[in-house]
């Protein structure tokens, strides 16, 4: 087979796998602009005969969507801050102080990776509800306030951080909480980027957890809202189309934009991991 | 302040999120899992009875347990072999040195995997529609009669496992694209000068020396697609006739719905059992294929 063919061949599948890969998404775009009903009817568009905002309106100003952002906003932008600062310290910690006992307390916290989250989620119901915290913020930003993994990232990172640096400092009589400030953190900003979107995506797009701790509609995230709106409206598709667009846009926006930090935390955390 | 107690310090709050929010629970899940905490327990603690193993003993002998744990693996069997395949395709597609434009299609191959399953879940249940669908109306279009996806008991699973290797393949082909391209250049000079065809070139060199990351791409998306739940919630509430209950749908029926925590924790222990197990067993087949 020549080169030529070859190449022919490459990109004939890549856009064919790239279009399939797509689709759905474009589709949900055109779909959300169409009149009610529309979607509907044979052979299925894949236009909007008159584009319309209708669907969005409806979402906003009456089935409440407006509400389920700004939850969303609010409790994957705390979850982020949380877990950034305490991820920060303790994967600091693990990598630059020494202490007695730090090997085997990270063992541990290397075996908390393999436990599923789910099993902790009956308890953790039992023990929020009887801290009066079930439906409310604090339920899911809370729990994924610091985890393993990113303990484990910021470690692995941290590790890189020359040791004459924090010694010269503390000779120069720097407090510890002074040298994590104006040293430690300056050098662990590339991984505190790649932290912030990867935490922040995983927050957004959670489903299980909230969907549990959060027992009332005026605590919901998107995905919720947008899974009850699911089962009430299933046969508005236009509506629900809008409702995926509102839900998706924001993440898959913040991926474009930062795809290079994403990616290379993708990878830091598994191929290294 | 020295700095051993700083250390402490810096690691106190995540020690402490981590140890009342994650470690104390699962420990209280293997005790709630010996119990028969329900919804009379709920109401006042005094009803609590230690029930021993007997949450395992009944669940084992429950054709909803089994049935729910036959659907995962249905799920995992197909859905992960299925999904490692098109994540490698993509991957090798990517590599060659013959294609234009990479960043462009890498970012469009991996944007599903950055979507939010449930909003992706209700197009792509639209799309499955089985009057108005864009599958069925494709279909029909080269002959093919209608078919109920998600509303047949025989294809609600093969949907889920299709829409679920759309949504995830992009994530293995970005780990593997890094594996392949880690792969030094002149094996495959070497390949070519003894007059190695590509297959054989992908046989023996390619395969070999991306082995341990797709060991690893393996067991990562065997343990995530054993927590199979929110694709079912959406699109299928786990039926037609429950053939898309998972594991954790059953849990989340046990516990959420029903309010038999007690029952619930034990399927959850017996998920995390069997995923411990199953990934164990994958490493260790996988050395040996390394020392082989």
């Amino acid at each position: 087979m020549n080169a030529r063919a070859a190449k022919v061949i490459i990109h004939g599948l890549l856009i064919g796998g790239t279009l399939v890969a797509v689709f759905p998404l474009l589709w949900m775009l055109a779909v959300s602009f169409m009149q009610p009903g529309e979607a509907g009817s044979l052979p299925p568009p894949l236009w909007p005969a008159h584009a319309t905002w209708h669907n969005y309106e409806v979402l906003f100003l009456r089935a409440g969507v407006g509400r389920y952002l700004f939850n969303s906003f609010a409790i994957s932008a705390a979850i982020t801050l949380l877990s950034l600062a305490f991820n920060l310290m303790a994967g600091y910690a693990f990598a630059k102080l020494r202490f007695a006992g730090r090997e085997r307390l990270f063992q541990m916290l290397l075996g908390l990776l393999v436990i599923p989250a789910q099993v902790a989620m009956l308890p953790l119901f039992l023990m929020l509800k009887s801290m009066g915290l079930v439906n409310s913020y604090a339920a899911v930003v809370l729990p994924a306030a610091a985890t393993a993994f990113g303990i484990f990232l910021v470690r692995q990172y941290a590790r890189g951080i020359p040791d004459e640096l924090l010694e010269a400092a503390r000779i120069d009589g720097a407090g510890e909480l002074r040298i994590f400030g104006q040293i430690v953190l300056p050098l662990l900003k590339p991984i505190m980027v790649t932290l912030a979107i990867f935490t922040f995506l995983t927050a957004w797009n959670d489903f299980m957890w909230p969907l549990i701790a959060l027992t009332g509609q005026e605590h919901y995230t998107l995905p919720l809202g947008l899974a009850s709106l699911a089962r009430e409206h299933a046969q508005d598709s236009e509506l629900m189309m809008a409702g995926s667009v509102v839900t998706v846009i924001p993440v898959l926006a913040l991926f474009l934009a930062m795809q290079r930090y994403y990616i290379e935390g993708l990878l830091l955390g598994s191929v290294k991991g | 302040m020295s700095p051993q107690r700083a250390a402490w310090w810096f690691l106190a709050p995540a020690m402490v999120v981590l140890g009342v929010f994650f470690l104390l629970p699962v420990i209280a899940a293997l005790g709630l899992s010996l119990t028969d905490y329900d919804l009379y327990a709920l109401a006042d603690i005094r009803h609590l009875r230690f029930v021993a193993l007997g949450n395992y003993w009944d669940l084992l002998h429950q054709k909803k347990f089994w049935s729910a744990l036959g659907h995962t693996l249905y799920f995992v069997i197909v859905g992960v072999p299925l999904s490692l395949m098109v994540s490698l395709g993509a991957a090798l597609l990517l590599n060659s040195p013959l294609v234009r434009c990479k960043a462009f299609f890498r970012t469009a191959l991996f944007a599903p995997v950055v979507t939010t399953v449930v909003a992706v879940a209700v197009v792509w249940r639209y799309i499955y529609n089985t009057k108005y669908g864009l599958l069925n109306y494709a279909l029909g279009m080269v002959g093919i009669h209608p078919v109920d996806w998600l509303g047949d008991p025989h294809w609600a699973m093969p949907s889920i496992i299709l829409f679920a290797v759309w949504k995830n393949f992009g994530y293995n082909m970005i780990i593997l694209l890094a594996g392949l391209q880690a792969i030094q250049k002149d094996l495959y000079e070497a390949a070519r000068i003894d007059g190695a065809s590509a297959l054989q070139q992908f046989r023996h060199i390619t395969l070999p020396m991306l082995g341990p990351t797709l060991l690893m791409v393996g067991i990562l998306t065997v343990s995530g697609y054993f927590q199979l739940f929110a694709e079912p919630y959406v699109m299928t509430e786990g039926g037609p006739l429950q053939s898309t209950t998972s594991v954790l749908y059953l849990m989340y029926n046990e516990g959420f719905k029903w309010w038999n925590f007690g029952t619930a924790s034990a399927v959850a222990f017996l998920l995390f059992v069997i995923m411990f197990v199953v990934t164990a067993l994958m490493l260790r087949l996988g050395r040996r294929g390394a020392t082989a």
